[in-house]
């Protein structure tokens, strides 16, 4: 009796509170965007918005919906994991009116979305990351993560032909299978250029932690890597650095060729602005939106930066050839035979494994010619 | 500061001529309350010029700000949700610092503390909620107490800086989280964001009934109001504060001044830690790389701001818990970068330390000079 009790009153201060907000609102914003829009659509991120990285990628393709009629976007950066996150979330929802919102962080999913998809069943909510399961999560959630190895690869084969050394650098936050996929790949890629081509791995621990990154990329430059990538949230330092150092760098998550125009070869990059668009297509239509979706270079949801001005004239033609092959369909870049660099096989000679493969989301191995541990 | 001699220790000596005792009494206790808010308003008024200067209104700014941290049930609701942890936080900075202490890390106490709980929960699971919930709540505890207690034993013993020792431990304390949730702690399911095995939901802490704010936020006020109590009230809160004015004299009158730093560096640790132990059970309900948010940092300003007064925490952890909250309508609706909030932060603790000088120098606030002539003349 006491909990009906309870509910009946929360939701009587709920409403005044949802009630005393819009009047506010509306007082002091007579042509508030929030409330004049369609739809207001609400984007989460993790770090800042012009990161030149995970987040950056992400708020550009946020920043083509304003373009849309009748769509408002609202965002916010630098939200922790915590319960800031999902208050940030409730904040959209009862001051912004938001409908349809994307907590772009890989940690936002449980429990944070989880809790906030229950309390509010008529919101939308979509997750950068391939954490929902039809069985455990409910419908109002979504996920959305895109197949981005194969940029890897292709970064790999400017670096095989770029490099002098033979020798390629990859800064990395931690040895989760995503971030191993994409060490891998980069490798594989070079050595389909030169099989002795080798790529020193240095684990830095942490998502955004600028002091390892530059001394990681300097510990590479030292060791002899004349070409560098990474997987960490920014890659801003490491492209900085390297360049700075007289190295070749390949990019991450975004275009960074703006901070090293001569030594940026090209770059994997998330193409998030398809993945919006399709969202919030599906919304203004009103047709449901997709709980589950996923793509890879060929679906556009990832893109390669234009080719820099170092590249050669043999990389652009193996660089183009293996994208069109890509494009195509079927391509594998984990594929047998394939050992380990601690020497067990993890592809046999029949063995392939496309992008899509269920196999690969729980890659715990560097592959033979990755210099480096996973623990 | 600490040196001058406050106007409530001297015996009034002209007993109120003149003027109403309970003008007197406001006047005496006036000081703590005066300083600091005009200190509040001299940091806004300097946090507007800021804003006009980049070309946003600070009228719009503050009114925004108000909106979203106090002007709403909602909004007032997600303060206290962000102002829950930080009192917790704040303690580990004050009740050292009564000990003439600075420690900085509790952020490695609130780490160890959350995967202590976790563990115990994960190892627990199957017995009663009550029980694996107080044992959570113990062993967060023990983690931060004895983290933070190493330090004050390092200093007490060892003569170790304990603000550089506690920064330092704070960093092992995250390598050692990370190392244990990527290793022994690891629920082999938690692919790409390592974790502990989730929590079974009736080992989970809910919130406050009629409330969306979790219980954190009542311990967090129990805590600061014991704290309080044991500073202010007790005989080892007397001793502590004669051993923060001068260790020496501490020890000549006989207090044992080393167990008094390693128990109240303990204490403060295994509050830091039960923050930890109620992210884990209240939020996460696992162990994970998200327990490093940096409240361990906030904790240092809100303390400071408070003056290291436990009671202060519980205002003062509100005000940044409703800045924050505010923060991302300012980001949503102004269009301003998520640095402002604490460019507002930065200027409010400078001019808050600034005003620190301040004490015992208004006359104003002394009623034992106002029977003097020059009553008048020199400082206001």
């Amino acid at each position: 009796m006491t909990e009906r009790f309870m509910l009946s009153r929360r939701d009587l201060l709920k409403t005044s509170a949802a009630g005393a907000a819009l009047g506010l609102a509306s007082a002091s914003f007579p042509i508030s965007r929030a409330f004049a829009a369609a739809a207001t659509v609400g984007f989460i991120y993790v770090g800042p918005k012009d990161d030149y990285g995970y987040n950056q990628a992400h708020a550009e393709g946020a920043a083509t919906l304003k373009a849309i009629e009748g769509i408002s976007v609202v965002e916010e950066e630098n939200v922790p994991e915590t319960v800031d996150v999902q208050k940030t979330m409730e904040s959209m929802i009862n001051l912004d009116g938001a409908s349809l919102i994307f907590p772009t962080s890989f940690g936002y999913f449980d429990p944070h979305m989880l809790a906030m998809c229950a309390k509010f069943p008529d919101v939308q909510f979509r997750h950068c990351g391939g954490m929902w399961n039809k069985d455990k999560h409910p419908m109002n959630a979504g996920s959305y993560f895109g197949y981005i190895g194969m940029g890897q690869y292709l970064n790999g084969v400017v670096a095989g032909h770029t490099s002098k050394t033979k020798k390629l650098g990859f800064v990395a936050a931690k040895p989760i299978p995503q971030v191993l996929l994409n060490i891998n790949s980069f490798l594989l890629g070079a050595r389909s250029v030169d099989p002795a081509i080798t790529c020193q791995v240095i684990f830095t621990g942490e998502w955004s932690l600028a002091i390892k990154e530059a001394e990681a990329t300097n510990a590479l430059v030292d060791q002899g890597a004349d070409v560098i990538t990474c997987h960490v949230d920014s890659p801003k330092v490491m492209v900085e650095t390297a360049a700075g150092r007289g190295a070749f760098v390949c990019g991450y998550h975004a275009n960074q060729s703006p901070l090293a125009p001569e030594k940026y070869l090209t770059g994997a990059e998330w193409n998030w602005a398809k993945v919006y668009k399709m969202f919030v297509d599906d919304l203004v239509a009103g047709t449901p939106l997709p709980n589950f979706t996923r793509g890879g270079l060929a679906d556009g949801f990832v893109k390669m930066s234009p080719l820099g001005p170092a590249v050669s004239e043999a990389a652009r033609k193996q660089f183009d050839g293996t994208l069109a092959e890509m494009m195509k369909g079927g391509f594998s870049v984990i594929k047998g035979p394939l050992k380990s660099n601690k020497g067990d096989v993890v592809a046999t000679e029949s063995q392939a494994f496309v992008e899509t493969a269920i196999e690969l989301e729980s890659m715990d191995y560097l592959v033979e010619g990755v210099v480096g541990s996973t623990a | 500061m600490a040196d001058t001699v406050s106007s409530a220790d001297v015996p009034a000596m002209t007993g109120g001529k003149g003027f109403p005792a309970a003008l007197e009494w406001i006047a005496r206790r006036a000081e703590g309350f005066v300083i600091p808010l005009a200190a509040l308003i001299v940091g806004m008024v300097l946090f507007s010029l800021f804003i006009a200067l980049v070309g946003k209104s600070p009228v719009q700014l503050y009114e925004t700000m108000w909106r979203g941290g106090f002007g709403s049930w909602f909004s007032i609701q997600n303060s206290l949700s962000r102002a829950a942890p930080l009192l917790l936080a704040a303690l580990c900075v004050a009740l050292p610092a009564r000990l003439g202490l600075v420690v900085i890390g509790g952020e490695g106490a609130i780490v160890l503390g959350g995967v202590a709980a976790a563990a115990v929960g994960v190892a627990l699971n199957g017995a009663p909620a009550f029980l694996v919930i107080l044992l959570m709540g113990v062993a967060g505890v023990a983690a931060g107490g004895i983290w933070i207690g190493a330090v004050g034993a390092l200093r007490h013993y060892r003569a170790v800086n304990e603000t550089i020792s506690s920064l330092l431990m704070a960093y092992i304390a995250i390598a050692l989280m990370n190392h244990l949730v990527e290793g022994p702690l690891r629920d082999p399911t938690s692919l790409n964001k390592p974790s502990t095995q989730p929590l079974a939901d009736i080992y989970r802490l809910g919130n406050i009934p009629g409330m969306e704010v979790h219980w954190g936020l009542v311990v967090g006020i129990v805590a600061c109001v014991v704290s309080w109590l044991l500073i202010e009230k007790t005989r080892w809160g007397f001793a502590a504060r004669i051993a923060g004015g001068n260790v020496r004299a501490a020890q000549v009158q006989g207090l044992a001044v080393g167990p008094l730093i390693v128990g109240f560096t303990a204490l403060a640790g295994g509050f830091a830690g039960l923050a930890g132990m109620l992210e884990v059970a209240a939020v996460q309900g696992s162990a994970n790389a998200s327990l490093a948010a940096g409240y361990g940092y906030t904790g240092i300003l809100v303390a400071f701001l408070a003056r290291h007064n436990p009671l202060a925490i519980i205002p003062v952890a509100v005000l940044l818990g409703g800045i924050d909250a505010s923060g991302g309508l300012i980001q949503r609706r102004m269009d301003l970068p998520d640095a402002t909030v604490l460019v507002l932060q930065g200027m409010l603790f400078i001019v808050i330390l600034f005003s620190e000088t301040f004490y015992g120098r208004f006359k104003a606030f002394n009623p034992d000079l106002w029977q003097r002539p020059d009553f008048l003349k020199g400082t206001i």
